[in-house]
């Protein structure tokens, strides 16, 4: 479409930004990660994972993000398939309920789920005005599942939504007079078709999932220390940044890791590297 | 939370080597003070008074722990004139050179008005008092709410009590969090002994799972609204919350307390030397040390404050106005050094891991 000295024009911007605020930040990321004090090479900030229990931390982190990544996953095919079932009009209103909590800041939403799983808060208040029992769940790991499928199910609706809604309805009416039952039509049509967007909805989903540090923070009560938490403080209390830097770069490990799973298995780059 | 969260950015920012906000612009004709102070920790007021009366402009910054504000000082990032640090870190920034030597020939109202028990108190931290005009102080104690506990509180032991499994706040802090066993095991609160501290650190361990929330700031909103039996507070937080929560009570247990205290100081590359001791002189005027008492309700050093009160409820608080023997003969935290202090940050760490 543009010449190539055009394109050079239009990419500059883009090469300037990712230069700056991309490539420099993580040379000094994996810089201070392998430098000790002094300034020395030191792989010594590396091998901490090893100590001081921080690889349960880490470990909690993938389990818990995992965990979030299935629920969302679980929780966002069906209703991305009721949606495209479902006439046009009703569809816009379904879906901009789903987006409409993003507008909201996600510090916010989760200070409400503070206040609504607390031991006096909103749910246990109603279950003790009826007379139930009231239900614990504030500072578990329930509770930093919870406010992770809540902030992140959009990221896994929305990519679903769009590779569902792409779908021609004549190919789900070939596989029904072929003799398709509803499972076979999902498991034999839909899904492989809809990979794609379950895809980058799992790495929209699981990657915020295991950084996160607000959410666990709000709802683990300080006794549930995620990867990023301990990253953060060892920021903000520990003042050690050659620490924090080297835990980074592990948790960089595991998102490129996740990424290359996930490339290894979308059907869509084999069609695209036959261009 | 949130204070964490920009904290974290401002470092960030400072990483790029980008001046953070609220630094050394273009000052313009008008003569500017840059204090640096805990949030939320003067009368918004008293700012105004002082502008009025002195033509010089506050330029205020807040930081919500010791620990980020220091990084920011050190690097020299921001240059503020005056900061209102702990005893511990005020001890520290004298040791690695950051702050200048008091002319208290600057500060009659620092001599005349702020009790003399506190200036030596102070030189635990500060020897010699040269460099720090103690702002405000208090204690650690226990919070308690009285329709829950009916036993009385009077020591550090109840926090272990499997009664009250879930229902018990801590302070998320290493030293504020060690301090408590190593108090009960009747040792100083600056210990540097590493079996002892071992010892404190598996106490804090045994404790976990009666824990209900390692808090900082949301311990108040928390204890207001009757989320948990018992919290670890400052004296400060604890008028606060009696307040609002009648069913609270506050005991400082017997085993010994945190007798802390924050003070002024001056920033060694501090622009405006003299306007920074305007301002620590101002602040410790009795009428201006009075509306700074009834805005943050934390003990004040300036003994002209009592007098002059009009609230009887503050007034005739022994929290806020406790007797001597509440605070004669407790410790104050001192500068470990820095291997020390990552020691105990460390210790801590590995409790919140477990």
């Amino acid at each position: 479409m543009f010449n190539k000295f055009t394109r050079n024009i239009l990419l500059t911007p883009f090469l300037i930004w990712a230069g700056l605020f991309i490539f420099v930040p993580l040379i000094f990321i994996v810089w201070y990660g392998v430098t000790d004090y002094d300034g020395n090479f030191s792989l010594g900030n590396i091998g901490l994972i090893f100590e001081r229990g921080y690889l349960d931390a880490l470990k909690l982190s993938v389990e818990l993000a995992l965990i979030s990544t299935v629920a969302c996953l679980l929780l966002a095919y069906p209703l991305c398939l009721i949606l495209t079932e479902r006439q046009r009009d009703n569809t816009t209103i379904i879906s901009l309920l789903f987006i409409l909590p993003l507008w909201m800041n996600s510090l916010l939403s989760t200070m409400a789920w503070q206040t609504i799983l607390e031991h006096n808060g909103i749910i246990n208040q109603f279950m003790k005005l009826l007379d139930l029992p009231t239900f614990h769940m504030i500072n578990t790991e329930g509770a930093i599942v919870l406010g992770m499928v809540y902030n992140f199910l959009p990221y896994m609706v929305l990519p679903l939504f769009i590779s569902l809604s792409k779908i021609d309805r004549s190919i789900l009416e070939a596989a029904q007079d072929l003799g398709a039952n509803s499972w076979q039509k999902f498991f034999r049509v839909i899904l492989p078709l809809t990979l794609p967007g379950a895809i980058s909805g799992i790495t929209m989903v699981f990657i915020p999932a295991l950084t996160t540090f607000v959410i666990s923070a709000l709802l683990g009560g300080g006794k549930l220390l995620l990867i990023g938490n301990i990253i953060e403080q060892e920021f903000t209390f520990q003042y050690d940044w050659h620490v924090g830097c080297a835990l980074s770069v592990i948790l960089m490990i595991f998102i490129i890791l996740n990424m290359l799973l996930t490339t290894a298995f979308d059907p869509m780059k084999e069609a695209g590297d036959e261009h | 939370m949130k204070f964490k969260f920009l904290a974290l950015l401002m470092l960030s920012c400072l990483m790029f080597g980008v001046a953070g906000c609220g630094s050394t612009g273009d000052s313009g004709k008008k003569e500017q003070v840059y204090v640096y102070s805990w949030g939320d920790y003067l009368d918004p007021e008293v700012l105004k008074i002082f502008e009025q009366e002195t033509g010089i402009h506050v330029v205020l910054d807040e930081f919500d722990t010791n620990e980020s504000m220091y990084p920011r000082v050190a690097e020299g990032a921001v240059h503020y004139d005056v900061i209102c640090p702990s005893d511990y870190m005020i001890q520290k920034m004298i040791g690695n050179n950051l702050l200048q030597p008091l002319d208290f020939n600057k500060l009659p109202d620092a001599k005349k008005y702020i009790g003399e028990e506190f200036f030596k108190q102070a030189e635990t931290f500060d020897p010699g008092n040269k460099y720090a005009v103690p702002y405000c102080w208090g204690t650690v104690g226990i919070i308690y709410d009285k329709t829950k506990v009916t036993e009385p509180v009077d020591s550090w032991n109840i926090l272990w009590d499997e009664k009250y499994k879930g229902q018990i706040l801590m302070q998320d802090s290493a030293r504020d969090a060690l301090m408590i066993p190593l108090k009960l095991m009747g040792k100083s609160m600056n210990e540097t002994d590493k079996d002892v501290l071992a010892q404190a650190q598996e106490m804090l361990k045994k404790q976990k799972p009666l824990v209900q929330a390692y808090v900082v700031d949301e311990v108040k909103e928390k204890l207001i609204g009757s989320e948990a039996a018992m919290g670890v507070v400052f004296s400060g937080e604890a008028l606060i919350i009696l307040q609002e929560n009648p069913n609270m009570a506050f005991a400082v247990p017997k085993e010994g307390t945190n007798f802390w205290i924050d003070g002024w100081v001056i920033t060694k590359d501090s622009q405006n030397v003299d306007a920074a001791h305007k301002f620590i002189n101002f602040m410790c005027r009795p009428d201006i040390a009075v509306k700074n008492f009834d805005y943050l309700g934390y003990s004040t050093p300036n003994i002209a404050v009592k007098d002059l009160e009009e609230n009887e409820e503050y007034k005739n608080s022994p929290i806020a106005f406790p007797s001597p023997d509440v605070y004669k003969d407790q410790e104050t935290y001192k500068y470990l050094g820095n291997q020390m202090d990552e020691y105990y940050n460390n210790l801590w760490m590995q409790v919140k891991v477990d």
